[in-house]
């Protein structure tokens, strides 16, 4: 049995803001983490705002300047989506091996994002997509870069009377790869041990753009910029991508927990980074 | 006392009434209403068990609240299917041996008719994938994804055929 909480199930948007903004509690959209954390003990509010008769929340829209999807998309929504293949492949290939298909179904990206997890599986993919997130409460709307939005361990910048509401990104340029991949366990239903995801774009032969993201090795989800900075303007070379994943190693600080050691995620985050650089690499220089 | 409300839904095609709290959820509200084909297991959307279609998608009634079922088609595995009408998943699950001590059956058949649905022709990690979040102990798995394959091509055979 789940702990007695009161519900509240507003009919639109302006209402949930109106109710975050009164205090009625926190958002409830798919449930996937939240149920399980009353029932652990771990979430302590009893007051919640329903988030599942918000359709304004749900949807995804592709543009000539971006995509933009509504918090509220599903993980199983992404895979539906036919435009999301060009428009963010990592994303795609983060929600194929997204936990099962029953939590793919309920689970969405908004909430995936705000559980401020570091093993959020759609976070690395978003960030290397150079993503923001839309925040809005009754007074203001603002967009943030979601590079910005974690602050520590389940710390955002997000405040009691906001809702995230959308999530865009600029289109991926011609010539560019986008990759991620899960370190885990087990293929399918399993937390991350480590999760990287690389976008580079290449122009005239040399990488023009590049973004490195690491999941599950920090406190938060975190772009390792230093080893961009070693990467941008210049050919990949295999000493040059050696030299960037060390530098995203170093900007690691794992934890050793029940699903792997620190010193086993700073290897795995090494070798992960220099892997799909490399094949980033290949990929945006022959497309 | 608890804030409660009445649910409406329909469970197979029939419509069922309850009240429930907020904090009741569909797996919890369903069983109570009769319908313990849908099973408990670890109640945090791990092991699939509870797993029933809501309006067609697969979900874990575990994870669940009765009240955002309001107004929706359930389906349980009695529903997909009964001894005298079953789904080729059914009896391809008797045939292959892909049911043992049987507690993972109900939600393991429900995931595969969903995966079905999307896929009718699914191979071998596309079946993996597909019940990715349903465990089952007994098995092995091998002749869970032996039945799912089974009936994937006897559906498809008998599509041919129609």
């Amino acid at each position: 049995m789940l702990p007695h909480f009161e519900l509240s199930q507003p009919k639109s948007l302006s209402e949930v803001f109106g109710s975050l903004a009164a205090g009625k509690g926190r958002p409830f959209a798919g449930g996937t983490i939240l149920v399980p954390d009353l029932r652990g003990g771990s979430e302590t509010s009893r007051r919640f705002i329903s988030l599942a008769q918000i359709d304004a929340l749900r949807y995804i829209k592709h543009e000539e300047t971006g995509t933009t999807m509504g918090s509220g998309t599903t993980i199983a929504d992404i895979l539906k989506d036919q435009g999301m293949v060009s428009a963010a492949p990592a994303l795609v290939a983060a929600s194929d091996i997204f936990a099962g298909a029953m939590v793919r179904t309920a689970a969405t990206v908004g909430g995936n994002i705000c559980c401020g997890s570091p093993s959020a599986d759609t976070v690395p993919s978003l960030l290397t997509l150079g993503a923001a997130v839309t925040l809005c409460s009754e007074k203001e709307t603002r967009k943030v870069p979601l590079n910005e939005f974690f602050l520590g361990y389940k710390k955002l910048i997000l405040r009691p009377d906001e809702l995230l509401t959308a999530i865009s990104w600029r289109p991926l340029q011609p010539g560019s790869a986008h990759l991620f991949y899960k370190l885990a366990r087990r293929k399918g239903d399993a937390i991350t041990v480590t999760g990287v995801s690389v976008m580079i774009a290449v122009s005239g032969n040399i990488c023009s753009e590049v973004r490195i993201a690491l999941g599950s090795v920090a406190p938060t989800v975190f772009r390792a910029d230093q080893a961009e900075d070693l990467l941008r303007g210049q050919i990949l070379t295999s000493e040059l991508i050696e030299k960037a994943a060390k530098a995203a190693a170093d900007q690691c600080r794992p934890i050793d927990d029940n699903r792997a050691s620190a010193a086993y995620r700073l290897q795995t985050a090494e070798a992960l980074v220099r892997r799909l650089l490399t094949q980033a690499w290949q990929k945006a220089s022959t497309t | 006392m608890p804030q409660e409300k009445i649910v409406t839904l329909r469970v197979n095609g029939k419509e069922v009434k309850f009240i429930a709290p907020a904090h009741r959820t569909l797996l919890e509200a369903l069983r109570h209403e009769g319908f313990v084909e849908i099973k408990c297991g670890c109640e945090k959307g791990d092991c699939g068990a509870c797993a029933v279609l809501l309006d067609g998608n697969p979900v874990d009634s575990c994870l669940t609240l009765a009240w955002h079922a309001e107004g929706s088609e359930v389906t349980t595995i009695k529903g997909l299917g009964q001894p005298d009408n079953p789904d080729p998943l059914q009896t391809a699950f008797i045939e292959t041996g892909g049911a043992q001590c049987g507690y993972c059956s109900p939600g393991m058949i429900i995931a595969a008719r969903a995966l079905l649905n999307d896929n009718p022709n699914p191979n071998l990690a596309d079946i993996k994938k597909g019940l990715a979040g349903n465990l089952c102990r007994c098995t092995g798995y091998t002749r869970i994804f032996e039945a799912v394959e089974l009936a994937a091509r006897k559906m498809r055979k008998e599509s041919e055929q129609s």
